[in-house]
This record gives C-alpha cells, sequence and structure tokens, in this order.
C-alpha cells in the first residue's frame, strides 16, 4: 500500500473498519507522520461523537456487578516514557529526544500537529506478548522442575486433563486436551481445592480446546483441582458442577 | 456548507470527568462509581448497537467498564475528553466481539453480511430517532447519501470498510474516501477538536 493510501485511512481508522494488518500499517506510518495522526485523532473524536448519541440506559443490577468485579481487579500502573523510564545519562537523552523532534518536524512540514494516540494497541500488543512469553517460561520450568509429578484423568466427553505439580516452586500446570469449546459467552475456570473450598486458579483461553496453563496463584497446600464453566471474565467461586476433578499426585 | 454547531454538552462536565478520572486512577472506588453513572448509558448504547444482542451487549459493556477502571492510570487528558476515551474503547471492544465471532464463522459471515443488507436504513432511523444529540443528527444530515451510510454501516454496525464496499457493491478506494470525506464533513459540522 502506498503512503497516500495509507493517509486515506485515517477515516477506516476512526472508525474501527481496518483489518488488523491495515491497522498496524497505519500506525507504522502514523508514527511518521503527524498530520496523519492529528487527523486521526480528531476522527476518533468525531466517530465518539456518533456513539455518544447512542445512549442506553443499562440494568441497575449491571453498576452493582461492575462495581463487585472491580473490587478484584488490580490496577494498572501509569505507562511512563521510555525515554525518562531508566535515564542512564543525559547526554544521551538529549541526543535521542533532539533526533526524534527532527523527525517529527521533517514529517509535519508544512502542515503542522502532534502524533496523538490514545490507545497504543502496538505497544498494547507488545506488552501482551511479553507478558505471555514470561508466563510460557514459568509454566514450563513447572514442568521441568526436578520434583514435578503428575496426574492425568479421563474428563466428560473423552477430554484428557494432566495436572503437573512442583513442591518446591509451589506452582502448578494443567494440561487439557480435546476439550469441548465452551457454551458461547462462557469460560472455562480452573480452581485450587483447599480441602473442599474453591480458589480461583485463572481461565482458559475460550478459543482453544488444548492448552498447557499455568495456575495462577501458588498451590499453598491444595489438595487438587478443578474446572468449570463459568460466564465470561470468570466468577469469584463456582456456580457449577464441575466439569474436571483431578487430586494432585502425593 | 460548513456549520459550526454548538456541541450540546454541558462544558461544565468534562473537567468533572477528569477529575473523577484522576481519583479513579488512584483506586477511589467512589469516584469510579459516578465515572460509571457518566459513561455506562453511552458505553451500553454504543456497544448495543454494533452487537445487537441484549446478553452480549451487558457482557461487553460491563468488560468495557471493568477495563477503564484497570486502566484508569493510563488515560491521557492531553490525548483527548474522558468520553472520547472510554466510547473509542467501548466501541473498538464491541468491534473486536464481532470480528472474533465472525472469524470462527467465516464461511456464513459473507451470507450473514449480505442478509442484514437491508438494515442500514432501519439503524439510521433508529439512531436518528433516539438522538438525544440534536447536532449529531443535524449533522449527519450534510453527509452526502454515500458518506452517511457508509459511515453508518462501518461504525453502528462494525463492519470493516472492505464489508462495506462489499454491501454497497463500491470501489474499496470509494468507499475509504466517503469514510474519510463524511467524518471530516461531521468533525467540522460538530466543531470536534481533539
Amino acid at each position: 500500500m502506498t503512503t497516500v493510501d495509507l493517509h486515506t485511512l485515517t477515516g477506516a481508522y476512526a472508525l474501527h473498519a481496518l483489518s488488523d494488518e491495515e491497522r498496524e500499517a497505519f500506525e507504522r506510518h502514523a508514527a511518521d507522520c503527524a498530520a496523519c495522526a492529528q487527523e486521526a485523532a480528531e476522527l476518533s473524536a468525531t466517530a465518539a461523537r456518533l456513539g455518544l448519541a447512542v445512549h442506553e440506559a443499562p440494568r441497575p443490577a449491571l453498576k452493582v456487578e461492575v462495581m463487585n468485579r472491580i473490587g478484584s481487579v488490580r490496577q494498572e500502573a501509569p505507562r511512563t516514557d521510555p525515554a525518562t523510564r531508566t535515564p542512564r545519562s543525559g547526554a544521551r537523552t538529549r541526543r535521542l529526544s533532539r533526533w526524534a523532534l527532527a523527525a517529527c518536524l521533517a514529517a509535519a512540514a508544512g502542515l503542522g500537529g502532534t502524533a496523538v494516540w490514545q490507545h497504543d494497541r502496538a505497544q498494547d500488543a507488545q506488552e501482551q506478548a511479553r507478558r505471555a512469553e514470561q508466563r510460557t517460561d514459568e509454566l514450563a520450568s513447572v514442568l521441568a522442575a526436578p520434583d514435578a509429578r503428575s496426574r492425568t484423568a479421563k474428563l466428560a466427553d473423552g477430554a484428557i486433563g494432566t495436572v503437573v505439580v512442583s513442591e518446591s516452586r509451589d506452582e502448578a500446570v494443567f494440561i487439557a486436551s480435546g476439550m469441548q469449546r465452551p457454551p458461547g459467552g462462557k469460560v472455562y475456570q480452573l480452581w485450587f481445592d483447599d480441602r473442599g473450598t474453591m480458589r480461583s486458579a485463572g481461565l482458559m483461553d475460550p478459543g482453544r480446546t488444548t492448552e498447557a496453563v499455568l495456575m495462577d496463584g501458588p498451590v499453598d497446600g491444595a489438595t487438587g483441582m478443578g474446572v468449570t464453566v463459568e460466564p465470561a471474565g470468570g466468577s469469584a467461586e463456582p456456580t457449577s458442577d464441575p466439569v474436571a476433578v483431578v487430586e494432585f499426585p502425593a | 456548507m460548513k456549520e459550526a454547531v454548538d456541541i450540546g454538552r454541558n462544558p461544565s462536565a468534562e473537567p468533572d470527568l477528569q477529575d473523577l478520572m484522576g481519583s479513579v486512577a488512584r483506586g477511589d472506588q467512589q469516584a469510579f462509581a459516578s465515572l460509571y453513572d457518566a459513561v455506562s448509558g453511552p458505553v451500553l448504547g454504543i456497544v448495543r448497537r454494533v452487537l445487537r444482542d441484549q446478553a452480549q451487549s451487558e457482557e461487553v459493556a460491563q468488560e468495557v467498564l471493568v477495563e477503564v477502571w484497570r486502566t484508569a492510570a493510563r488515560y491521557r487528558s492531553d490525548r483527548g475528553t474522558v468520553i472520547n476515551w472510554v466510547l473509542t474503547l467501548a466501541h473498538q471492544r464491541a468491534v473486536d466481539r464481532v470480528r472474533s465471532v465472525e472469524a470462527s464463522t467465516a464461511r456464513e459471515h459473507r451470507a450473514a453480511l449480505l442478509e442484514r443488507t437491508p438494515e442500514y436504513d432501519e439503524v439510521i432511523e433508529q439512531v436518528e430517532a433516539r438522538l438525544e444529540r440534536e447536532q449529531v443528527r443535524r449533522c449527519m444530515r450534510t453527509l452526502t447519501e454515500l458518506q452517511r451510510q457508509s459511515v453508518t454501516l462501518a461504525y453502528y454496525r462494525g463492519l470493516t470498510y472492505r464489508e462495506v464496499a462489499e454491501l454497497l457493491a463500491l470501489p474499496l478506494g470509494t468507499v475509504k474516501t466517503r469514510l474519510r470525506d463524511g467524518l471530516i464533513r461531521l468533525r467540522d459540522c460538530l466543531g470536534v477538536t481533539a
């Protein structure tokens, strides 16, 4: 796609009417094109006005549900500017910013404007990838722990579940194979069994039927684990009978 | 003709929202409750418009509102208003949901797309009938028919511009341009600045 093509995508971008690939191409372009970024920001603000025009009062219970949920959701830290996060040497920082400023001016020449990105999806995606990588590393180190013990159980509908526990790491991994997709709007939620009390250990990816998941939180003496079907987003405690229960290996 | 219409939003509302947002970012649940009261109506409104299904819309609206809580510290007032930030997120999440559902049923997708063709008039009707914001309705009328159809299908129905092109049997380039021209005209008419 040529630069001119990319520039005319500002409208489609603001309306979220691009495919992932096109959106990424546009964002890469806009990072160096202040005029495009400015136009995209203005058109996004315009699109939000279209949203403001369609108001629908939610039922009061929704507020109760949301307020309940935020009680257990950790807030993210503000995003700090990478250039200022680790100020190694003043000279280096100054040189970088002067270079960046020059690039900005070159891109904005004759048009003006500032790059404004409220939802920096590229950065979010990187962050997500980094977290996923970290989890994979952690998962691998549980499986490879010298004291890793496993137990496999047949689950409903011919699916197989294996749980691997490492006492030294105090962590557990659940590996499911051939599970049925959860019904629409539902997810599989994992639980530690603290001698009859269920403690949430995170959610499985609803899009996958075969998956290895590092269970959230320490094993902390749990005697086993269970899987239930819960509404998207998960529940504070199980709201349905377990589809799988596996005792931890002794 | 460009006609700048006064923005109907209470001018004092936004500074309040920004204050609230600051408190929310510091973990103030009471402030979040007030923010919820201010934004939940438009959030559900836009999600519902895109998804249609009541249960799914409530679910996505809830996810959006929790995400607002979770990422409140990422909001930057120098990059736009609070309501703009929240509604952009709400629309994005609604569209994400549409696309993830449709990706899993790619084959039925085209058929479904064509099946729902006649609805755009109805969407415009609904939007116009329920508009609390007279000026959005007025500004929508300043668009050409093609601009209005394209913007409505993309925004209120969550279609990609390729789908809009397919639906209206227009070349891709034409739709791209219509979306941009249409929004620019709306921007000028509404007097939006970013």
